[in-house]
């Protein structure tokens, strides 16, 4: 059987279901890393651009996009990772904010906010939204996370970073 | 165009990049505290992180796979400053080096984002953000440090003494220079040291510390034409141990 060729915004919806690795509620959809899906003929070139470059997940998010593709019946498919369009925490979908903060982390603020790095200092705690908050590390567990600490509810929790 | 100035800087900046963040990686597990552990170890990720995006464009102009780039040259086709390769040796010397380099690094992604090359621009514009983060942490604990106990002045002031004439090796020019500027590629490492320099007296300004005398001190320079002290290659043997043993492992 020849699966018909899907459309653009099929493959979207598809892609709704890669979650990435490291914060397994956030599809790759919403968290803006699909630059760009091209259909020529029957094969299907999908553009990735990393969230941060040195981030180990960027591989298994091109291998299960490619799984995700063939269970579709998509066997021609590549996955390009380019800088073309250098990602931006701003990129994360409206829902993907809320499912970070569902999730326990505070999304990150809009990178246009952020000329300078003090306002880092501020995090909207994801469980009390107080922002009588301080940052213990721009570091966290991976690239993309930094840790605070709530003084209001005082519990540590981490934060999306912007970029 | 003659792509040899590109490749030079590519090089340079890939070759920086890895070998500081093989350094970085060696705090992991020895940290002075656990945030430290961590800084040292993120950012050590982060700057192989930009050094396989280099060795990526490098590929692209017909330079071998970012691997057999990374792993089977030897010390004296290294194009990194000698600052980067120095042991870690105690905290305050790691910060010091952390700091005078992310500083400069830093300003050369922010110079970069025009570059004429536009693949360059295109990482650039992406590390920038990144590289945020490292000046951010560089420039938090320099301040509280450098402004802290006489002990920890001291010591700051110390390396920082010692690693100055290694971090101007970072602007060793390259025999390419004119043409990298002529061609738009990158403003040059002139002018990118009279920027940094602008910077890190500024960050210093607000601590007890301060810059040594620019008159006495001479540049370490060779690192940029693979004339390394002696603590590159045994990096080297160890970075690339796994690979050697097993080319085709896999992670």
């Amino acid at each position: 059987m020849i699966a018909p060729t899907p459309s653009i915004d099929t493959i979207y919806e598809w892609l709704e279901d890669v979650k990435d690795p490291e914060i397994p509620v956030l599809s790759l959809v919403d968290l803006g890393v699909i630059t760009n899906v091209e259909i020529n003929d029957k094969k299907v070139t999908i553009e990735l651009t990393p969230t941060f470059a040195g981030c180990p997940a960027m591989e298994v998010m091109k291998s299960e996009v490619i799984e995700k593709l063939k269970s579709k019946g998509i066997n021609d498919a590549a996955v390009n990772i380019s800088f073309r369009v250098p990602w931006s925490s701003d990129f994360i979908t409206e829902k993907g904010k809320k499912a970070l903060k569902q999730y326990g982390f505070a999304p990150p603020p809009s990178n246009k906010l952020f000329v300078d790095l003090e306002i880092l200092e501020n995090a909207i705690c994801p469980r009390c939204d107080s922002t009588n908050t301080e940052m213990k590390n721009a570091f966290g567990p991976t690239l993309c996370r930094s840790i605070y600490y709530c003084h209001q509810c005082k519990e540590a929790f981490e934060q999306f970073k912007p970029l | 165009m003659n792509n040899l100035p590109l490749k030079e800087l590519l090089y340079k900046m890939a070759d920086d990049q890895l070998i500081l963040g093989h350094r970085n990686s060696e705090w992991t597990g020895f940290g002075p505290l656990l945030e430290e552990d961590i800084a040292f170890s993120s950012m050590a990720q982060d700057k192989v992180g930009h050094s396989l995006a280099l060795y990526t464009l490098l590929n692209q102009l017909g330079e071998s796979d970012p691997d057999t780039v990374a792993f089977t040259r030897n010390a004296n086709q290294f194009h990194n400053s000698i600052l980067t390769e120095l042991p870690n040796q105690e905290y305050d010397f790691s910060l010091i080096r952390h700091f005078l380099y992310d500083t400069a690094e830093a300003l050369r992604f922010e110079m970069l984002t025009q570059s004429s090359y536009e693949p360059l621009a295109q990482v650039a514009k992406k590390v920038r953000g990144e590289l945020r983060y490292h000046t951010l942490h560089a420039k938090t604990w320099i301040n509280q440090l450098g402004s802290a106990t006489e002990e920890s002045i001291s010591r700051l002031q110390k390396s920082l003494d010692y690693a100055m004439p290694f971090a101007l090796g970072i602007f060793e020019e390259s025999p390419y220079e004119k043409q990298i500027v002529d061609n738009g590629i990158f403003e040059g490492e002139q002018a990118l040291k009279t920027k940094w320099l602008t910077r890190v007296e500024e960050i210093l300004s607000n601590t007890s510390l301060h810059l040594p005398d620019f008159k006495i001190i001479h540049p370490v320079t060779g690192g940029r034409i693979g004339k390394h002290s002696e603590h590159l290659q045994p990096l080297l043997d160890e970075m690339s141990e796994v690979f050697r043993i097993d080319p085709g492992a896999e992670w």
